[in-house]
């Protein structure tokens, strides 16, 4: 089973991200589970979802307290909270910034994975939407999801609720996210 | 000893209180004085135990007595003094 | 039948949904909103044919439920914590009058101070308003419950109302992957609701909500306690009903053990923390340990049979109770421990997950490995 905490500010849509990621782990025949930090969120304020994917049911129901995977939406976090919380060594660290690993000053042996998604989302969408276009990098970099099942869960969770319009942008933003990773 | 009993206590025989005359409550009774009254039917809208029943053209007629509990409303409403409460010796 | 990632209110919506109530009076709270959120959508997007209420407080949804139940229609509503509380009196109403209104809980503490987050205080306080309460622990579990109760709260031996408890955020919050089944299925096992005592009819005049007097009151009472006991039976029978359609039972209905056959010491809980106990088992399985779990998916009517039971050759027990009541001990471990009064066991009661307080696999090593030396209460902080 591996488990995975997403950081972003309220609003942003870390718990989307968490939604999507679920889905798709799903479909591509996965078992998973997502539910965010339950608190009093406010916009702006540091959030937190979490997710597991397994081969076997979930059955575990406790918070996420030492994951393997870390999804960062905002490089400001890395100030505001402690992002490497229970993360093992070696652990993945997938963050959004136009800075360089080492630029970011992050303490610890981790793989630390950068994409600027703030740049590649304001040529998509006009505004930094960031929550699921960063799915594209957490794919790549772990190899949990495939694209197509991504793409497949942005449909299942937009296109009723947002429009095709929005999905369709949605995924070529996660595309390029995705492509662009290293 | 239990008594069966209708689920949630339900009155399935209803209009009981058809049965359950209550005019032996009375100690003071109304008399109607049919000369004085107008038919202005506030007595009528006042009683609360229908004790005064319409005819067919909708004019109020005697108090029914078997219902009437004696309190009085409707000689203390009545605007031209045709209702009087009478000390009824049973 | 379709698989899909879902959050578990939505799941319950879905179960409502497909049960097809006619009238759902609703009041929103907190972490009660997404379940009817969810059906108010299924509602506008024409899926859903049921009238929906919005009223001005919880007294009043309950309220509504009576009202909408006594003209002979199916209705649901869903609360938490100070809802359920406000509901207090609405909620002893409908079980006197014996109608099978259903209602999910999104377990949520009770103030003071102000909580939003899990434990079992809301339910718990009314335990004894003569309603069925499930507890329930996967997003699967809710949807199916929420069926199943309007099988168990209808059916004739029965005619009490239901509660369908899920833990707040903890579980309403979760997406996970849930089996929801067609409308053509559920219609087999769910028949249309008809009325044998509380309608509205002008031509059948009745009084519901009469007075009972002291000559009258006690028989009803009795009835009504029987009529609860009858559920049992009922919430087997639905349990077995699913198990065959579905695939998909949980233990006998009433009460569900995971590696209990040889086990010597074992942990009882109710609803989602029952997941993480589970893997805390296998876990002490591999090493050998012979231990199991014992969930308690029924507790009104109360499953004593199946505790004494399936306790049997244990040498140690605990109980895990997400509520306390004050100034005696945890609620599930008084009356377990009344239930096995007799039986040569350990009995420890540990008070965990208050308001939201995040129960872990420590949490339930601790308990494990705290089996053998009889305590009366711990608290698992």
């Amino acid at each position: 089973m591996i488990e995975i905490r997403i950081h972003g500010r309220g609003g942003q849509g870390a718990v989307t991200t968490g939604q999507i990621m679920a889905i798709a782990a799903f479909h591509d025949g996965k078992e998973s589970q997502t539910f965010p930090n339950f608190g009093v969120e406010r916009a702006g304020a540091p959030v937190m979802a979490f997710a597991r994917i397994s081969d076997e049911v979930i059955n575990l129901r406790s918070q996420v307290y030492k994951p393997q995977v870390v999804l960062v939406l905002d490089s400001s976090l890395v100030e505001a909270v402690n992002v490497t919380e229970g993360l093992k060594d070696n652990g993945t660290i997938i963050i959004n910034t136009n800075k360089t690993a080492e630029e970011l000053g992050i303490k610890g042996s981790f793989d630390i994975h950068t994409i600027d998604a703030t740049s590649i989302t304001v040529g998509v969408f006009g505004k930094p939407i960031v929550n699921t276009p960063m799915l594209g990098a957490f794919a790549k970099v772990t190899g949990l999801m495939s694209l197509e099942s991504l793409k497949k869960a942005i449909d299942d969770k937009f296109v009723y609720a947002k429009g095709k319009k929005i999905a369709d942008l949605n995924k070529v933003a996660i595309e390029k996210v995705y492509s662009e990773t290293r | 000893m239990k008594k069966e009993m209708p689920t949630g206590g339900v009155i399935v025989d209803p209009g009981s209180t058809v049965r359950n005359k209550t005019g032996d409550w009375r100690t003071f009774k109304p008399v109607w004085d049919k000369e004085k009254c107008k038919q202005c039917m506030i007595c009528w809208q006042f009683c609360p135990d229908d004790s005064i029943p319409l005819d067919e053209n909708g004019k109020r007629v005697e108090t029914d007595l078997d219902f009437c509990k004696g309190c009085g409303i409707c000689a203390k409403e009545c605007p031209f003094g045709a209702i009087k409460m009478v000390r009824e010796e049973k | 039948m379709v698989r899909k990632v879902i959050e578990a209110s939505e799941a319950v919506a879905l179960g409502v949904k497909l049960s097809r109530p006619a009238v759902i009076p609703m009041y929103p709270i907190t972490p009660q909103t997404h379940i009817v959120e969810r059906l108010a959508e299924y509602i506008n997007d024409g899926e859903l044919d049921t009238k929906m209420l919005h009223v001005e407080s919880e007294h009043s949804a309950m309220s509504a439920a009576v009202g909408a139940q006594a003209t002979g229609v199916r209705s649901f509503t869903a609360t938490a914590s100070q809802g359920l509380a406000l509901m207090n009196e609405i909620l002893f109403i409908a079980s006197g009058m014996r109608l099978p209104i259903t209602m999910a809980v999104a377990n949520r503490a009770l103030a003071a101070p102000i909580n939003i987050w899990n434990d079992h205080s809301d339910s718990f306080s009314v335990r004894d308003a003569g309603w069925i309460q499930y507890y329930v622990e996967s997003a699967q579990e809710a949807l199916d419950t929420a069926i199943q109760a309007f099988m168990v709260a209808e059916d004739h031996s029965v005619l009490l109302p239901a509660m369908v408890c899920l833990d707040g955020f903890t579980l309403t919050h979760v997406y996970e992957p849930v089996d929801i089944p067609s409308q053509e299925e559920v219609d087999k096992v769910l028949k249309p609701y008809k009325a044998v005592h509380a309608f509205l009819d002008p031509d059948n005049p009745i009084t519901q909500g009469a007075i009972g007097f002291p000559n009258a009151f006690m028989d009803l009472k009795k009835d009504q306690h029987d009529a609860l006991l009858n559920a049992k039976n009922v919430i087997k029978e639905s349990n077995w009903i699913f198990a065959e359609k579905f695939g998909r039972g949980y233990g006998d209905g009433l009460v569900e053990p995971y590696m209990m056959e040889d086990a010597e010491y074992a942990v009882v809980a109710l609803g989602s923390v029952c997941g993480t106990i589970r893997v805390v088992v296998d876990e002490l399985r591999k090493k050998g340990k012979k231990v199991g779990m014992l969930k308690i998916r029924v507790f009104r009517p109360f499953p004593e049979e199946q505790i004494v039971e399936h306790t049997k050759g244990l040498k140690g027990l605990g109980i895990i109770d997400k509520e306390v009541s004050f100034g005696q001990e945890g609620t599930v471990y008084s009356e377990i421990r009344s239930a096995l009064y007799d039986k040569d066991l350990t009995i420890n009661g540990f008070i965990a997950g208050l308001g939201g307080r995040d129960i872990t696999p420590d949490h339930i090593r601790k308990v494990f490995d705290s089996l053998d030396a009889e305590k009366r209460t711990e608290w698992l902080f």
